[in-house]
C-alpha cells in the first residue's frame, strides 16, 4: 500500500522543529510500524538524507523504548500495543499518518521523535525499590503471598515505563507511572515496610521533575501497552494521604 | 597466552564454598578508594553494578540505551531455573548441575556449573525480597514449571515477563544506589573500546549518543556485561540493538574469545514474514509444556490444520524422543523442525514452519486456563500474524536466539587480561554447547549478585595497581583510534545503507554456520565474509555527523564490528570438526541424525586469540576435565 506520512523532524533539543511530508510507497501489511519506518529511512540514506531518528530496541512491546504518538494517539490507539507491535494491516491504503514524538514538558526531544524520560528514572531511584541489599534473605518460600495479592502486583509490575500514559495526559501527570510501582511494591509483604517513605519520596520527585497533576481524564489507561488500571491511582491516592497523616501526626 | 581456569582443587560439591574462604578481602573502608566500570544494565551487569556499590565499591555503570531497564534481559518470558525443590519432584542442586553439564552436550566446565546450580537458590530468595512478583498457588507459595532439558519442574515464572520483572528487581536496586550516589549511571552511552594500561584493564572510551562526544573513564576494574552477539545473523529474537562490540573490541586488545561458534537456535519463533523483517520474535519455550508439536505425514500437504486428520499427523518430537517429547532440549527441538521442512513437510509460507497446536491441553484444561498460563503469548502471536491461536495451531520456526560463546573467563570471571572481567551471555562459562531453557537468567544474575561481589575483591587485593588518571597516553591514543574509526565510517559516501550491508552478512552467516553447517559451506563464508567486509568499508553511507545523535553511525559502528566478528565464528565452526549441541555439522551425525562428538579429539574450549584484521586468530585450548560426570552420548529419547 500507498502512504502519506507527516513526520515531526527536528535537529536537536534547541532547534524549534516542524512536520516534514514523505511518501511511503511499498508498505506491506505484515510490517510493524517501526519496520515501515525503516524503509522510509532506507529511502532517505539512499538519498543522502539524514534519516528519521526514532528510539526502539526489543521491537516485542516490553523494553518501553519505542515511543512514537501516531495520528495524535500515544502507540497508535490498537488497543494493548506498543508502536513497535501496531502492524500496518490497521493502515488502508493511500491513508496519512502524522507521526510526532512524546509531548511533555518534563520529556523534552532529543531529536526527531526521540525523547529523554530522564524523569522516570529520576522518581524510581527516590523510592521505587525495596532496599533489600543482596544477601541475607530469608527463604523464598517463607512469607506465603495470597495469590491475589501477588496477581495485583504482577498486574501493577507489568508496566513498562514507556511513557504513553504522560504523553497522553492534557496534565502530563506521570500518575499511572507512579502508582503502578507504588502498588506493585505496597501489595507485597516485602514492600509493605516502606510504604510510606517510598510513596512520599516518589511523589515528590514526580512533581519536581515538572508532571502535572491528575484530573482523572482516564487518557492514560485508555493508551496504556500493559492497560494498568486507574484502579491503582487511587490506591496511590490513598497510600499518600495515609502516609502523609502519619508523617503529620509523627507515627512512625 | 596463559589460560588457567583457576579452577579450586577440592571435591566438586565444595569447591566454592572452599574457594569463597581462600579468596582475599578487601576491608570495608577500603572498597570506596576502588573504582569498578559496569559495561551493561542487564540482569548481569545491573545486579553485579547494585551489589558492588552495596558492598561500597564507588561503579559507574553504562548501557546503550536511553534507560538501564531497557536492557534485552527485559524480553526474556518463560522462567528461570532454581535447584529449591519446592515440588518435592526429585531436584537438587545436583540434578540441575548435571542436567546442565549433559544439556550443554559435556562442553561446559565442571566447577562452574556447579557453583551455578548450588547460588541457583539463593537467586530466588533475593529475587522475592525484591518484591519480585513470581507466580503462586493458592496456598500462597511459590508456583513452577517445566522447561526443556529436564524431567523436574523447577522453573520460577512471572507470568510471561520473568525477565522484565527479574531486571526490573535488578534495576530498581541499581536505581536505590544511584539515588545513593554510588553509582554514576551514563544512559545512552557506547563502550567503543578498552583501554589497558601495563596489561591490565584499566578504563573504557565511549561515545555518548546524544551528542556524539568521545570520552575516557578510568577504573581499577572493567567489567562487561554486554549481553550476547546473536544480531550477528541479522534477524533473531534479539533486540535490534543488541551487538558484539564490547567484547569484540575487547578481543582486539588481547581477551580471548571462546566458542564462537556455539550459537543457540530457538525451535519455537514466528517464522520470517518478509525482506522487510527486523528482527524475529520468540514464543516462550514454556509453551511447549502444553503445546503439541507437529507437521502432516505427507510431504506437500497443503490441507489446514483441521482438516488434517489425527492419524496423518506426525508428532515428531514425541514419535523421535518419546521421554522429553515436547520438552527435548533446544538444539534437538529445532534440528528436528529443520529436518522435518527439508524433506518437505514444513508448514506455512516457503514450507519454512511446523505447527505448536494446543488443541489437546484446551480440551483437557479448558481455554481460560490456557488463557491464564499464555494470554500473552497468544495476544502477541495475533499481534503479529493476525491469527488466533486458541482456534488454529501457532506456525513456528527456529531462529538464532542466545550465543553460548563469549568472551574467555577463568573461575574467577576475569577474562586473560587482569582486571577484565565478563558477566552473564558475554561470556561463555556456564552453558557449553547449548543452552537449556531458564538458566540464561540463572547465570546473569549468579554473576552479578552472587561470584563477582566475591572475585573482584581478590583481584584489588592482590594486584595493589593505581588507577590511572584518564590523561594517561593509553586513553589518548585509543580515543584517537576511536575518532579515526568514526570519521573513517562517516567519509566512506558509497551507495549501500548499512541494513543492507547487514542483512547480507546476516543471511550468509544463516546459511553456511546456521543450524546446519559443512566444511565446504563455512570456506566458502570465509573467503566470502572478507570480501563482504571490503565491500562495507568501500560502499557503505552513513549521512550525518559525529557530534549529534546519529542512528546510522551507531549501526554502522556495531555492524563494522559484525563484519569481523562473522569471519572468526565461522573459523570456530570450520576447526570443530564434530557435532555438540548448537553446533551441528552434518558430516558428524549418528546414523539416525543425532549429534555426534568426538571427545577424544575436541573436548576442549577453543579460545583465540586476536592477530590482527585479515589474519587468521591463534587457536588456544583450555581442555575440560570431567571428575564427577561420565561423558556420555547425549539421550532425551
Ligand atoms: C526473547 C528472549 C527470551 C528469553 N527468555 C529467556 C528465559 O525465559 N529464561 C532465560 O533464562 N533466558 C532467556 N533468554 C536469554 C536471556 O534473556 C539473556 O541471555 C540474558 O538476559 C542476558 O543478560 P545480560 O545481562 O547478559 O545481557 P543483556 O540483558 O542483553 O544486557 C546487555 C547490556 O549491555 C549494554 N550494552 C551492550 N553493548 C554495549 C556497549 N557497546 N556499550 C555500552 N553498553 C552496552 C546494553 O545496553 C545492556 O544494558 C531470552 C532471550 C531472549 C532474546
Ligand atoms: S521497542 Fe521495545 S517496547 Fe517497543
Amino acid at each position: 500500500m500507498k502512504l502519506t506520512l507527516k513526520i515531526w523532524r527536528q535537529k536537536n533539543g534547541n532547534d524549534a522543529g516542524g512536520f516534514v511530508t514523505y511518501q511511503a510507497n511499498d508498505v506491506n501489511k505484515d510490517m510493524s510500524f517501526l519496520e515501515m519506518l525503516d524503509v522510509v529511512n532506507e529511502g532517505l540514506i539512499a538519498e543522502g538524507k539524514d534519516p528519521v531518528a526514532f528510539d526502539s530496541d526489543c521491537r516485542e512491546g516490553i523494553c518501553g523504548t519505542c515511543s512514537l504518538v501516531i495520528n495524535g494517539v500515544p502507540h497508535g490507539g490498537q488497543k494493548a500495543t506498543t508502536a513497535c507491535q501496531l502492524h500496518m494491516r490497521h493502515f488502508q491504503d493511500g491513508q496519512t499518518i502524522t507521526i510526532e514524538p512524546w509531548r511533555a514538558r518534563p520529556f523534552p526531544v532529543v531529536r526527531d521523535l526521540v525523547v529523554d524520560r530522564d524523569a522516570f528514572d529520576k522518581i524510581i531511584q527516590s523510592g521505587g525499590f525495596v532496599s533489600a541489599s543482596t544477601g541475607g534473605t530469608p527463604d523464598a518460600n517463607a512469607i506465603p503471598i495470597s495469590k491475589d495479592a501477588s496477581d495485583a502486583a504482577m498486574d501493577a509490575a507489568q508496566c513498562i515505563g514507556c511513557g504513553a500514559c504522560v504523553a497522553a495526559c492534557k496534565n502530563a501527570s506521570a500518575m499511572l507511572f507512579v502508582s503502578a510501582k507504588v502498588s506493585h511494591l505496597g501489595l507485597l509483604p516485602q514492600g509493605k515496610v516502606e510504604k510510606d517513605r517510598r510513596v512520599l519520596a516518589m511523589v515528590k520527585t514526580m512533581d519536581e521533575a515538572g508532571f502535572g497533576n491528575c484530573t482523572v481524564t482516564g487518557a492514560c489507561e485508555a493508551v496504556c501497552p500493559k492497560e494498568i488500571s486507574l484502579d491503582f491511582i487511587s490506591r496511590l491516592n490513598r497510600d499518600y494521604a495515609t502516609a502523609v497523616f502519619k508523617s503529620a501526626w509523627g507515627a512512625k | 597466552m596463559n589460560l588457567d581456569s583457576k579452577i579450586p582443587s577440592g571435591p566438586l560439591a565444595s569447591k566454592w564454598e572452599r574457594h569463597k574462604f581462600d579468596l582475599k578481602l578487601v576491608a570495608p573502608a577500603n572498597k570506596r578508594k576502588f573504582e569498578v566500570l559496569v559495561v551493561g544494565s542487564g540482569l548481569a551487569g545491573a545486579s553485579a553494578a547494585a551489589t558492588l556499590a552495596e558492598l561500597g565499591y564507588k561503579v559507574k555503570c553504562f548501557c546503550y540505551q536511553d534507560s538501564p531497564r531497557r536492557a534485552h534481559s527485559i524480553a526474556a518470558q518463560g522462567g528461570i531455573n532454581a535447584a529449591k525443590n519446592y515440588q518435592n519432584d526429585g531436584d537438587s542442586v545436583h540434578r540441575l548441575f548435571y542436567d546442565t553439564i549433559k544439556g550443554g552436550d559435556f562442553r561446559a566446565r565442571e566447577a562452574n556449573v556447579h557453583r551455578l546450580a548450588e547460588v541457583s537458590r539463593q537467586i530466588i530468595d533475593q529475587c522475592v525480597a525484591q518484591g519480585v512478583p513470581f507466580a503462586r498457588e493458592y496456598s500462597g507459595y511459590l508456583a513452577n514449571r517445566s522447561f526443556g532439558g529436564a524431567q523436574v519442574s523447577r522453573t520460577f515464572y512471572a507470568r510471561g515477563q520473568t525477565g522484565q520483572q527479574l531486571l526490573l528487581g535488578a534495576y530498581q536496586a541499581l536505581s536505590r544506589q544511584i539515588g545513593l550516589g554510588n553509582v554514576q549511571m551514563f544512559p545512552r552511552t557506547e563502550m567503543q573500546d578498552l583501554v589497558l594500561v601495563d596489561g591490565h584493564a584499566k578504563g573504557v572510551v565511549v561515545r555518548n549518543l546524544v551528542n556524539g562526544e568521545i570520552s575516557s573513564h578510568s577504573g581499577d576494574a572493567v567489567i562487561l556485561a554486554t549481553g550476547g552477539y546473536c544480531p550477528v545473523f541479522y534477524l533473531s529474537t534479539n533486540a535490534v540493538g543488541c551487538n558484539v562490540t564490547a567484547t569484540y573490541r575487547a578481543h582486539k586488545r588481547g581477551a580471548a574469545f571462546a566458542n564462537p561458534c556455539y550459537t543457540q537456535i530457538h525451535p519455537t519463533c514466528i517464522p520470517v514474514s518478509g525482506d522487510h523483517q527486523s528482527k524475529l520474535t520468540l514464543m516462550s519455550e514454556s509453551l511447549r509444556n502444553d503445546g503439541r508439536v507437529w507437521v502432516p505425514k505427507k510431504q506437500g500437504d497443503n490441507r489446514k490444520s483441521w482438516e488434517i486428520p489425527e492419524n496423518e499427523r506426525d508428532y515428531f518430537l514425541e514419535r523421535k524422543y518419546p521421554s522429553f517429547g515436547n520438552l527435548a532440549p533446544r538444539d534437538i527441538a529445532s534440528r528436528a523442525a529443520k529436518e522435518a521442512c527439508d524433506d518437505g513437510r514444513g508448514v506455512g509460507p516457503g514450507g519454512l514452519g511446523v505447527f505448536l497446536d494446543f488443541a489437546d491441553s484446551i480440551k483437557r484444561l479448558g481455554e481460560p486456563a490456557v488463557r491464564e498460563r499464555y494470554g500473552n503469548l497468544f495476544d502477541m502471536y495475533e499481534r503479529i500474524t493476525g491469527e488466533n491461536a486458541y482456534k488454529q495451531p501457532m506456525r513456528i520456526f527456529p531462529a538464532p536466539h542466545y550465543t553460548m560463546g563469549g568472551l574467555w573467563v577463568d573461575y574467577n570471571l576475569m577474562s586473560n587480561i587482569p582486571g577484565l572481567f565478563v558477566l552473564g551471555e558475554a561470556n561463555f562459562s556456564d552453558h557449553g554447547a547449548n543452552r537449556l531453557g531458564a538458566s540464561a537468567l540463572m547465570q546473569g544474575l549468579a554473576d552479578g549478585y552472587f561470584v563477582i561481589p566475591y572475585t573482584i575483591g581478590h583481584y584489588f587485593a592482590s594486584h595493589k595497581q593505581e588507577r590511572p588518571s584518564t590523561s594517561h597516553d593509553a586513553f589518548k591514543s585509543v580515543e584517537n583510534e576511536v575518532n579515526q574509526k568514526i570519521q573513517k565510517l562517516l567519509s566512506v559516501k558509497g551507495g549501500r545503507t548499512i541494513r543492507s550491508m547487514h542483512w547480507e552478512l546476516g543471511r550468509l552467516v544463516w546459511e553456511k554456520c546456521g543450524m546446519a553447517r559443512d566444511k565446504a559451506g563455512l570456506e566458502e563464508a570465509i573467503k566470502r565474509i572478507p570480501q563482504l567486509r571490503e565491500e562495507f568499508w568501500q560502499n557503505i553511507s552513513v549521512p550525518g555527523g559525529a557530534n549529534e545523535m546519529n542512528v546510522a553511525l551507531e549501526q554502522a559502528s556495531r555492524v563494522a564490528d559484525f563484519m569481523e566478528f562473522a569471519e572468526l565464528l565461522c573459523r570456530d565452526a570450520h576447526h570443530r570438526e564434530e557435532s555438540c549441541g548448537g553446533h551441528f555439522r552434518t558430516e558428524y551425525q549418528t546414523e539416525d541424525g543425532e549429534a555426534l562428538r568426538n571427545d577424544q579429539d575436541f573436548s576442549y574450549v577453543a579460545a583465540w586469540e586476536h592477530q590482527g584484521v585479515d589474519k587468521a586468530p591463534n587457536l588456544h585450548r583450555e581442555s575440560l576435565q570431567y571428575e564427577e560426570v561420565k561423558m556420555t552420548q547425549r539421550s532425551y529419547k
